[in-house]
């Protein structure tokens, strides 16, 4: 069995409402250094491990968990034993 | 002329959508329920606006890989009309039959108000009864609106002439103020205002239903040259 641990983030260049709405709230409590807050989303998949994991896990992102026109991705993969 | 308007579980106006082609177009029009749905009688197929699939992990995404796409993707191959509106047009930028992402809107607040429109091309088979330019009054309610894409895209779009409806006042934060967009062969229409909520006095507008009307008289023309 693998854990596969997926980051999915707004592309470079798309503007981030909510990231820009947690970072107006940042500065509301002072922490005037922050620059740039960016919202992204986290994942965790349990599969069971095959051939063509890397390959298998590329394109379910492509094709459904994130959306290529405004999203980019990496993942990790885990050992569960 | 026959209409269907796709349900998915967590379409929400799906029954404007059948109101304003059965009652106030006076067409033919069916609620399909996305399994069970036969397109291949409809003559032009409408996605409502709603939250299918409660709009998880991105509005439209989920309905995007649903059974029923398949027949969306013949019959826009096919020619025949098909307008999503809202929830609808997030399904066909998600699917991939017109180019784009939504965002969340640029206050990220979720916005229901009439909205002026400007039609920037009136000579798509959805806008053929608008003048070039004209403004009119649509409603719209949404919270991911914000219409996203490239530059180059975006450039494509408007040699195209794929941009058919802007906002006059943008609210939502949508790249060039695109408020509508058909696909390169113009038989695809994406919007996310609601037309189908302004189709008679009585709502307080009838501004939307020349929209119906357009589809209507392009395929009433296309019957005659046929026969």
């Amino acid at each position: 069995m693998r854990k596969v641990k997926i980051y999915i983030t707004l592309k470079e260049g798309v503007l981030d409402p909510q990231g820009k709405a947690v970072q107006n709230s940042l500065h509301s409590l002072e922490y005037k250094n922050v620059n740039e807050v960016r919202v992204g989303k986290y994942m965790e998949v349990m599969l069971e491990d095959t051939e063509n994991l890397e390959e298998q896990i590329d394109k379910m992102c492509d094709q459904l968990l994130a959306n290529p026109v405004i999203e980019d991705y990496t993942y990790t993969i885990e050992e569960v034993v | 002329m026959k209409f269907a308007v796709v349900v998915f579980p967590g379409s929400n106006c799906d029954r404007d959508m059948y109101y304003a082609v059965k009652d106030a177009l006076g067409e033919e029009a069916d609620l399909v329920w996305y399994k069970e749905a036969d397109l291949s009688n409809y003559d032009s197929i409408l996605l409502p606006g709603g939250f299918s699939y409660g709009d998880y992990l991105r509005s439209g995404a989920i309905a995007s890989t649903s059974d029923i796409i398949e027949q969306i993707r013949e019959a826009a191959e096919a020619g025949k009309p098909i307008l999503g509106v809202c929830n609808g047009f997030q399904v066909l930028l998600e699917m991939g039959l017109l180019p784009g992402a939504m965002l969340p809107n640029k206050h990220l607040k979720f916005m229901c108000h009439y909205e002026t429109l400007i039609v920037e091309n009136a000579e798509t088979l959805f806008t053929n009864q608008y003048d070039e330019k004209e403004r009119i009054s649509i409603p719209i309610a949404h919270g991911d609106g914000n219409y996203y894409c490239d530059e180059q895209t975006y450039q494509t779009l408007k040699e195209n002439n794929q941009i058919a409806f802007t906002y006059e006042k943008n609210p939502n934060g949508s790249v060039g103020d695109i408020a509508g967009i058909t696909n390169e062969t113009g038989n695809v229409l994406g919007m996310m205002p609601h037309p189908e909520r302004a189709v008679e006095s009585l709502l307080g507008n009838e501004d939307g239903l020349r929209l119906f009307q357009s589809i209507l008289t392009h395929w009433r023309n296309r019957h005659a040259i046929n026969a």
